[in-house]
């Protein structure tokens, strides 16, 4: 079962380009060129709560695609993601605040300071491993939260700073309808690069440091460039994403980028399937969608027993949080591989019905 | 060792066997009195050979002779503790293994390291690692920056090192759902794709049942012949090391205690007693002779 092809028989590849493609199929990239052209649609009918929505998915998949090359791909772990994230936040306002720099060119550069950043913090990663790489980022976390409450000229202080909306050719992408296709434009931009780095030299070699670093030595990889490399290629992710994040609220204030906001992004990557592209967009859209679905939940319980019984309309906060945890745990003992491993194996039943091999 | 031209085991003469004349620039890779320590324990000794470019060389031993650490010190895992090794004329005695791999080094391991979750394909790609010039940024930029081109160039390449290993079958599966044997081929491929000059291989053939064991001796002779690849061979299986080396070495408790061709080897007294048993009452009747006495 763990190489299912979903190939239809008789298609073959008579060339090796065409056995190196994003997607396996015509229909498969038929498909998803469909999708983004129904979000493209998206604005004219959803409200702004449902865009909004979309809007986080969007950058916060950003940066826990950056996560997951990191963790997922390269077997490295950060619990000072979050940091990274705020850190780009801060850079894209700064930059087009102090330098006037249009917000347009800021966020790429902004990914690229972050980038710097994290390589800075990735440097231990050459060395530690396991739980002791993990204490050295949550120093990371706590060094750069702290630099931000301090760094007034940086970040504003604690009373935070204002970022410019993006504007391109004088348009300002304002509302949650234009902002929707900057972040759209952004999240498959982003998510093609990533495939292409993991279908090329430096991705194998990244993978390759995750399965077995003896060996990927000896096959020629330089771990201390790879280790340190893939923090910097997940702090340009996050970077990029906390760059949307400002310019989508305008503001950014200092509170916001704390280490459980660094957790949730494990959580993100552990449900969508670490080492998965698409996974990480589907973890972030669980995550983000999840608190939702608790309330409607909550909204059809009211009025029934067990509204009365659990006395829903105070103790909803709490026990969305449980719930949030509870999915968590069972993902991890139920689906250890992720959402993107269950969509695999729908897609596989669907293939392949009514036999299940 | 006589400098005339020794006629291969397997009945014809190896262009290796032509030039056993060597002057010191055939030499590929040479060991200077290599000492290991590991605290308190002498993995290796005083430890001198030179391999010759082309040759199949095996190092033999009991286990525990530090066969797999000698060959840790030309991959790099181990740096010698005394004494130096030359590759290619060029001290690398401090040179990291993946520095090593770009001078033309491959390795495969005798406890299977393939790369679990990677497909067979992806495995031997990055073997071309140190071969391949796309990075991190041309890399995700794939098709504007040539590394489209240049992937599917050492793509093509990979496939002749599957089908002469024979794994077209399994080149989308994933490597650690193999099989032990395919394993040990699917390795062997990865080392090829190096494209190394010297190609060290710890014990190849452990494990296998007796058509495996045919089939990678045919594949290391391959190498050696048809890919003109130096092979340097660990194996325990002294019937394979016996038909295929051109030169073998005996280590014991990390000394080199003999050196030559397999029928020298086999015939010196010293080996018989250490590495193939031998009657104790034989042993007493045989004294050291005194050619053995390495420096």
């Amino acid at each position: 079962m763990a190489n299912i092809s979903l190939i239809p028989s008789g298609d073959f590849k008579t060339r090796y380009a065409a056995d190196t493609t994003i997607f396996p199929t015509k229909t498969s990239r038929n498909f998803a060129i469909l999708g983004v052209a129904l979000l493209l649609l998206c604005p004219a009918f959803m409200d702004r709560y449902w865009l909004n929505l979309c809007i986080q998915i969007g950058y916060l998949g950003i940066a826990a695609l950056g996560l997951n090359i990191l963790v997922g791909f390269t077997g490295q772990i950060s619990i000072g993601h979050a940091a990274f994230f705020g850190f780009g936040a801060f850079s894209s306002a700064w930059l087009s605040n102090s330098f006037g720099i249009p917000v347009a060119l800021a966020i790429p550069l902004a990914g690229v300071m972050t980038t710097g950043v994290g390589m800075l913090f990735g440097i231990p990663a050459a060395r530690l491993k396991g739980l002791y790489l993990a204490i050295a980022t949550l120093a990371a976390q706590y060094i750069l939260q702290d630099f931000f409450s301090r760094a007034d000229w940086f970040t504003g202080g604690t009373a935070g700073t204002i970022a410019e909306p993006f504007t391109l050719f004088g348009y300002a992408f304002d509302t949650d309808e234009s902002f929707f296709y900057v972040v759209l434009v952004y999240v498959v931009v982003m998510y093609i690069l990533a495939t292409n780095l993991m279908r090329s030299r430096d991705g194998r070699a990244l993978v390759a440091v995750r399965d077995h670093y003896l060996s990927a030595e000896i096959m020629g990889i330089n771990l201390t460039k790879y280790r340190t490399m893939s923090f910097g290629i997940s702090s340009f992710y996050a970077g990029i994403g906390g760059a949307l994040y400002a310019h989508y609220l305008q503001f950014v204030s200092v509170e916001g980028f704390t280490i459980l906001f660094s957790i949730q992004f494990l959580g993100m990557i552990i449900i969508g399937g670490l080492g998965s592209i698409m996974g990480s967009l589907m973890g972030t859209a669980f995550m983000v969608l999840l608190p939702e679905v608790m309330q409607a939940i909550t909204t059809a319980l009211s009025g029934t027993a067990i509204d009365a019984a659990l006395n829903l309309r105070e103790a909803i906060a709490f026990l969305r949080e449980m719930a949030i945890g509870l999915v968590i745990i069972l993902f991890l003992v139920f689906e250890p591989d992720g959402l993107a491993h269950r969509w695999k194996q729908i897609k596989a039943y669907w293939k392949l019905y009514p036999f299940s091999h | 060792m006589s400098g005339a031209p020794v006629a291969s085991p397997r009945g014809y003469a190896h262009p290796a066997d032509a030039t056993r004349a060597a002057s010191p620039s055939d030499t590929i890779f040479e060991a200077r009195g290599v000492s290991l320590r590991f605290g308190g324990v002498q993995a290796l000794t005083d430890v001198g050979f030179s391999i010759r470019k082309g040759e199949l060389f095996s190092i033999i031993g009991p286990n525990g002779a530090g066969k797999t650490s000698m060959v840790n010190c030309i991959s790099g895992r181990y740096r010698p503790t005394d004494g130096k090794v030359f590759f290619k004329g060029k001290d690398i005695t401090g040179m990291t293994p993946n520095h090593r791999a770009s001078l033309g080094i491959g390795r495969t391991f005798q406890n299977l390291a393939l790369f679990g979750h990677m497909t067979v394909l992806d495995n031997i790609m990055v073997g071309r690692h140190h071969l391949l010039k796309n990075n991190f940024f041309t890399g995700s930029l794939y098709w504007l920056t040539g590394a489209r081109k240049e992937e599917l160039a050492h793509r093509r390449e990979v496939e002749e090192i599957i089908d002469f290993l024979e794994i077209q079958h399994v080149r989308k599966a994933t490597a650690g759902t193999l099989s032990y044997g395919l394993r040990k081929r699917v390795e062997l491929a990865r080392a090829i794709a190096l494209k190394p000059d010297l190609i060290l291989l710890d014990e190849p053939m452990a494990g296998m049942n007796l058509e495996e064991k045919e089939d990678m001796a045919r594949y290391i002779v391959d190498l050696n012949e048809e890919f003109g690849m130096t092979v340097v061979m660990i194996e325990h299986d002294m019937g394979v090391v016996m038909d295929i080396s051109h030169r073998v070495i005996v280590l014991e408790f990390g000394k080199k205690i003999a050196e030559g061709t397999p029928e020298e080897v086999l015939a010196d007294p010293r080996v018989k007693r250490a590495y193939l048993g031998e009657d104790d009452e034989e042993d007493e009747a045989v004294a050291p002779p005194p050619k053995q006495e390495v420096a």
